[in-house]
């Protein structure tokens, strides 16, 4: 088994004409904690969305477990989606459906449970992220951390290798962000899961990742440790990573 | 001109783009098709949110057709000169054929065709469509399978009320407004009713349903841009879809009813 588990190599996507990736290489390894970090609109969720075939690329190859994510067959796909969870920006919780319904319907649609099985494992998903209590709710009556919360329980629910968040803690308070945070590195500990997290929290970034990727442009900028990028003299990675308004890149 | 041409040109573009888009979801649909034993619970839902929950308003809407038929029928035979005890005959004939099936269908197209695409594009909006395929479930059987299946199913179903209840409407109007005996009304009818031509009217309300769901759920799947974007993938959804009924019942008078 390589230790190479997601390769990406010359990914270009557009949109309507407006060229978003223009050309990213990036390998990630197993057990990395990754966050790729940028200005709003770089296109890193639109990068995240590549991972798991929620959009394909223009040109360029996305790799996973050594299959080319753009031509691989709808049984492996599936089978690679119950490999990595995703939380997404906004949660993306289904409304017509209660707490434990959103976190066991994975469970419930892979039709490999029964369901007791998937009462323990909504249980024991929600109680790690300390909602044991919010079973039977409705997402409209959750706080946005709440949901974020389910969210990643129900990304949790499968016992995926891969997590992917798209920015976790957009929006929250700041107590709640660390929570999240907590929670992320938790289970990078307890689940051994290789995580790839898209922000522009510095906070988090610094607390959940040990690699840091920015994107600029299009392209990578820079790959390396927390510590790499905060003694970097790369003045576009110092703009950003300090928060200045001032520099190199220009506010959109 | 320029402008007008490329806004032309831009337009054309569109619409080949929705024309192909609209081809691709009912294939990707018939694909799914093979699907339906896993969504069964799923179907049995919409059958009821879709099919159940609008008989209240297809009665109403069948009422007045009925009604207005009859008024109307018996105003012009007023002015030829043709007697009333043939209004049964007329008022049933147009009603079977024409009226029940195309009338419901727009009613549908503007209720569940709105809902279907109001609910979808909501989804797609709050990235819950991307969701469900990142849990390695295909939105095409989740969502797509189970509602134009419903809405397939259903029209006819409805159709079905709607031709006894416009001629229950027609009754009352016959007796209460024209003076002619629900009797007389009535064997006019049975004497011109014939089952295939209701048999006809229920098949062009199945493909309805069908063009109803299809094109609800394509405008769903590509609604972009927040509350306005849904909105407006709304509003598309009803003019395209009582348009293709629209169209698509004039090639059913050529196909189906031989002059």
């Amino acid at each position: 088994m390589s230790d190479q588990l997601i390769q990406i190599e010359h990914l270009r996507k557009s949109f309507g004409g407006n060229e978003v990736l223009k050309g990213i290489d990036l390998t990630i390894s197993r057990g990395d904690a990754i966050a790729i970090i940028g200005q709003s609109g770089c296109g890193k969720s639109v990068l995240l969305k590549h991972l798991i075939r929620l959009l394909k690329p223009d040109e360029g190859t996305v790799t996973f477990d050594g299959q080319d994510i753009a031509t691989a067959d709808s049984r492996w796909l599936r089978e690679m989606r119950y490999r990595v969870g995703v939380l997404f920006q906004s949660a993306a919780l289904f409304d017509s459906m209660s707490v434990a319904e959103n976190v066991g319907l994975g469970l419930k649609e892979s039709r490999e449970y029964s369901p007791k099985q998937i009462a323990e494992k909504v249980a024991e998903k929600l109680d790690l992220v300390g909602l044991g209590s919010a079973t039977n709710k409705y997402p409209s009556e959750l706080s946005g951390g709440m949901r974020k919360r389910v969210g990643l329980a129900r990304a949790i629910a499968t016992d995926p290798e891969v997590l992917l968040y798209d920015e976790p803690t957009t929006g929250l308070d700041p107590i709640t962000s660390d929570m999240i945070n907590d929670l992320i590195v938790d289970l990078r500990d307890k689940l051994n899961v290789t995580s790839i997290a898209v922000t522009h929290d510095m906070v988090s970034a610094y607390k959940i990742a040990d690699r840091i990727v920015m994107l600029y442009d299009g392209v990578v900028q820079f790959d390396g440790t927390p510590k790499d990028a905060q003694t970097t003299d790369d003045p576009i990675v110092q703009q950003f990573i300090n928060g200045r308004a001032i520099g190199p890149i220009q506010v959109r | 001109m320029n402008h007008a041409l490329e806004s032309l040109g831009r337009r054309g573009v569109n619409f080949v783009a929705k024309t192909g888009g609209i081809f691709f979801m009912m294939v990707k649909f018939i694909a799914s098709l093979k699907d339906i034993p896993f969504s069964l619970r799923l179907i049995v839902e919409q059958i009821y949110l879709v099919g159940v929950r609008s008989l209240p308003l297809i009665i109403t809407i069948s009422i007045f057709i009925g009604a207005v038929s009859v008024w109307q029928a018996a105003y012009q035979f007023k002015f030829i000169g043709a007697p009333l005890r043939l209004l049964g005959q007329a008022v049933g004939k147009a009603v079977v054929i024409e009226l029940a099936p195309v009338l419901s269908a727009l009613v549908f197209a503007g209720r569940v065709g709105a809902g279907i695409t109001a609910e979808l594009g909501t989804m797609r909006v709050t990235e819950q469509i991307d969701a469900l395929e990142s849990m390695g479930i295909s939105p095409i059987r989740y969502l797509v399978l189970p509602r134009v299946v419903a809405s397939t199913l259903m029209l006819p179903f409805l159709v079905i009320f709607a031709n006894f209840v416009a001629i229950l409407g027609g009754v009352i109007v016959s007796v209460a407004g024209v003076a002619v005996s629900s009797e007389t009304f009535l064997n006019g009818f049975r004497d011109s009713f014939n089952l295939s031509d209701f048999n006809n009217g229920l098949i062009k309300a199945a493909v309805f349903g069908f063009l109803i769901g299809i094109v609800g759920c394509y405008e769903g799947f590509n609604a972009g841009g927040g509350a306005q974007g849904v909105g407006k993938a709304t509003t598309s959804a009803v003019v395209v879809a009582s348009v293709l009924i629209l169209v698509s019942n004039f090639v059913f008078a050529l196909m189906l009813f031989r002059i």
